[in-house]
């Protein structure tokens, strides 16, 4: 059984100070603790701080990946500029809403909703000033979800421990208030229970997993300059690499934090940066110097709506393009995208260890999406292959750092190593690492470079490959979740489809795409894009097959699984 | 720099084959000189200094020496040196740019590294020219030098870098001349011993484009003043001073950057459990 069919989504909206975002972190929690797993989206205004706001949650039975096709509960806590979500909180006839009928008329979107409960927030609180609306509203979704009252006064026991026995009483009486006033009779959404979760579980965004990921992998240095939806990654770094020996220090700019990395990966330290479309572009000639100068370094790039400032605080998948072609000259390097949350985890840690094996730059391309939705999933128990640096030790002398040959992967000379002092150069240089531009040296430099990455063995984790069918669909990163369920629900129509989802973008794999691709006979490319970046990549590196389709949409509104699965039965492979 | 027993060395136990890519009479080639005598004299094994540089003709030198270097991109060296040495305290490293790499396209990176005071030695030669790319004015150039990119000079004020340095938090500024090797050998000594982010801007003729810059020395002179610990009273004398004084010009005790540690070792393991419901 899919978690479509076992799963119910949830969306919150309020205005600044109502406290949805708590609400919605605290019914995740709440839910997680009663067995279930769940995904947790936000969506803010522009403001700083105190604008509108909503949590958009799917709790589900099983582990989930997407957002659903659409919401089985709005809960309005008031509507000030909630119309603003209009397009993020798709409701159909079967939606319920729930809201206070002093806050005037329900925003646009909640005309579709045809099951109304109503709220009397404004009427209870004014009553029990110490109760807040968004307590209220808390119980009341709860209540409605048939979630385990225990659990949910659990979780504001926790929240509000700091605060007193006092506040806690009155927040879990203004859940137990709002709990009883809604009439269930009048909209169930209730979830299936499931016995309490035997294995471990984590309640983890992507960006925690990212950073967690890479410290595992062995990162133990990373060099940070701010930018949104990046900046959890290197402020979940900053204390916890402290706490491994390890060290975080702030960039003046997104120029010197990779350069930072540089240095410190060039003196034996594995390292890292994060950042999003605007600072990837900035690093990018570093990136170069990186390659030619084969010093291992991974950037994390949490992609968002571009080009230029974009969209900040919205997902897309964009920045495609600037991972795989970004650099001047031929550049030689590796580009791995995250799937799911829980993959975050794995990426960073295989991007690490790949980097640190083949001496060259691992850029891991997550996305907002993946990078601030907050997920309850079982933990993770796939660990990905490790990989260390094959340093010089001074036995073989004259030492040559860049000496090509075998699989093209020299031994590294660090610091304080005797006899093995070389100089690093981003300019074409000899095996020993002199200057030239003789052409023998570039090609030979060249083909050193490409070969160390193209004749690596990478296994399995180089794509997801699920199902058979003559139609595939060809989707990455974020995508692949939707996708996924997409195809589950087009196989209840009766039709099939294979999923076919790279994590390894770069260097391409011809032979296992076209092995991936036997018997396929048509393909849909499903990414977040507007200009067809995944389509036109595939194109340009992989023998596809005649007929393909395209289904892509720029952020920041995502792409929902109905959507995959009505181009699939439109294709019609039965 | 790094406490270590001092080795009985010789300066071209420092130097490497390489041969230079400078022209015939560069300053630069008097700074290499002056850079492995100082080596020398603390008495450090190579592998135990690491020489970093960006682009242009002074960033060629750490191929010149027989230490690690690193040769990056332009205008990064510092921040390439930063990272290496807060993640290899252990090692010595002198960074080396010129006025083009470290006050053009590297100058923001010249703040903040004096300002975060990592325990570094920055040499930049100073020619008041790009040199490599064949002349063009660089922000130490006179307003009113000729060049082909500004026919009849830029008309801009000069920077001026040792002032930058001095307000920006630098622990330690001097200039050298690199006519005069010695002396300048005792400041990068001097420039790496003292802990923090030291500064020596050395004046290196670039005899090819700027042919006027043979007579600097006839212009240069000791400082006729002691060094100063006073920030106040040293920028005065930056400020006012004809830009050809020698010496160390400040010197600040300003604590060197220490990243933060942890009071007790975890294993990376164990960070799995905040997640853990």
């Amino acid at each position: 059984m899919t978690a479509g069919a076992n799963s119910v989504s949830v969306a919150m909206v309020g205005s600044g100070g109502a406290g949805v975002l708590t609400t919605g972190e605290m019914l995740l929690e709440a839910a997680c603790a009663a067995g279930w797993n769940g995904l947790l989206t936000r969506s803010v205004g522009p403001q700083i701080r105190g604008g509108e706001a909503a949590s958009l949650l799917r709790l589900a039975r099983s582990p989930v990946e997407c957002m659903a096709d659409q919401f089985d509960l709005l809960v309005g806590i008031d509507w000030v500029n909630a119309g603003r979500f209009g397009d993020e909180i798709p409701l159909g006839e079967s939606s319920v809403l729930v809201c206070d009928p002093a806050a005037g008329a329900p925003p646009p979107m909640a005309a579709n909703a045809k099951r109304v409960i109503e709220l009397p927030i404004a009427e209870i609180t004014k009553a029990h000033p110490a109760w807040r609306a968004n307590m209220l509203a808390l119980g009341a979704a709860g209540h409605l979800l048939g979630l385990d009252e225990s659990a949910l006064h659990g979780v504001i026991a926790k929240r509000f421990a700091a605060k007193g026995s006092e506040v806690v009483a009155a927040n879990v009486a203004a859940a137990a208030a709002g709990a009883r006033a809604v009439d269930t009779e009048r909209g169930r959404v209730a979830l299936a229970p499931v016995a309490q979760a035997a294995a471990k579980r984590w309640l983890i965004t992507g960006n925690e997993a990212v950073a967690l990921g890479a410290l595992l992998g062995g990162v133990r240095f990373a060099a940070a300059y701010p930018i949104t939806p990046a900046s959890d990654i290197l402020e979940w770094l900053a204390p916890n690499l402290t706490k491994v020996g390890g060290t975080l220090v702030q960039a003046e700019d997104e120029l010197a934090s990779v350069n930072m990395i540089i240095g410190a990966s060039y003196g034996g330290v594995p390292s890292l940066t994060a950042t999003s479309g605007p600072g990837l572009s900035l690093m990018i000639e570093s990136l170069g110097l990186a390659t030619a100068a084969e010093v291992p370094i991974v950037i994390v790039d949490v992609m968002r709506g571009g080009p230029s400032t974009g969209i900040p605080t919205k997902s897309e998948q964009s920045d495609l393009n600037i991972a795989i072609y970004g650099m001047h000259g031929d550049a030689p390097h590796l580009v791995i995208a995250p799937q799911s949350v829980g993959d975050c985890w794995l990426s960073a840690q295989w991007a690490t260890g790949l980097a640190e094996a083949l001496q060259a730059p691992a850029i891991v391309l997550s996305d907002q999406f993946l990078g601030q939705a907050q997920t309850a999933i079982t933990r993770p128990v796939e660990r990905p292959p490790t990989g260390k640096r094959r340093v010089a030790d001074g036995a073989n002398l004259p030492y040559a750092r860049y000496a090509a040959g075998g699989d093209g992967v020299s031994p590294m000379a660090i610091p304080g190593t005797a006899r093995c002092a070389y100089t690093a150069d981003g300019l074409t240089h000899t095996e020993r690492g002199t200057p030239t531009s003789g052409a023998h040296d570039h090609v030979a430099q060249l083909d050193k470079r490409r070969d160390k990455l193209d004749g690596h063995e990478y296994g399995p984790l180089w794509a997801t490959i699920e199902g058979d069918s003559e139609t595939a669909v060809l989707a990455w990163g974020s995508l692949t979740g939707v996708v996924r369920e997409g195809i589950a629900q087009a196989r209840a129509d009766g039709v099939s489809a294979k999923l076919i989802a790279p994590r390894l973008l770069l260097p391409t794999r011809p032979a296992e795409m076209s092995a991936a691709l036997a018997g396929v006979k048509r393909v849909l490319v499903v990414e977040q894009t507007h200009g067809m970046q995944f389509l036109k990549y595939l194109r340009a590196h992989y023998d596809l097959p005649a007929e393909v389709s395209v289904l892509h949409r720029p952020g920041p509104l995502p792409i929902r699984p109905h959507e995959v699965r009505q181009r699939l039965i439109e294709g019609g492979s039965r | 720099m790094n406490a270590a027993e001092p080795l009985k060395c010789r300066p071209s136990d420092y130097k490497s084959e390489v041969k230079p890519i400078w022209c015939p009479g560069c300053g630069d080639y008097h700074v290499l000189m002056a850079l492995t005598r100082a080596m020398a004299a603390l008495g450090l094994p190579p592998e135990r200094i690491a020489v970093v540089s960006g682009i242009g003709c002074s960033s060629r030198i750490p191929a010149y020496t027989n230490c690690y270097g690193f040769h990056g991109v332009h205008g990064r060296s510092l921040a390439v040196a930063t990272g290496l040495k807060i993640a290899r305290p252990d090692i010595t490293v002198i960074c080396a740019s010129g006025d083009g790499d470290g006050y053009s396209i590297g100058g923001n990176h010249f703040l903040h590294a004096c300002r975060r005071n990592v325990d570094l030695a920055y040499i930049v030669m100073d020619n008041h020219i790009y040199g490599m790319t064949k002349g063009q004015p660089s922000p130490t150039t006179e307003p009113d030098f000729d060049t082909a990119l500004a026919p009849g000079g830029t008309g801009l004020r000069p920077f001026n870098p040792l002032v930058v340095a001095l307000a920006s938090g630098a622990n330690f500024v001097a200039r050298a001349y690199s006519g005069n090797p010695n002396e300048t050998a005792e400041l990068i000594v001097d420039a790496i011993k003292h802990p923090g982010f030291s500064f020596v801007e050395i004046l290196s003729p670039c005899v090819t484009y700027r042919p006027d810059q043979r007579s600097w020395k006839d212009r240069v002179h000791p400082a006729p003043v002691t060094p100063t610990d006073d920030p106040a009273r040293a920028a005065r004398r930056l400020m006012t001073d004809d830009g050809f004084n020698l010496g160390v010009l400040y010197r600040g005790h300003r604590a060197p950057y220490t990243p933060p540690t942890a009071a007790a070792m975890v294993a990376p393991e164990s960070l799995e459990e905040e997640f853990e419901v």
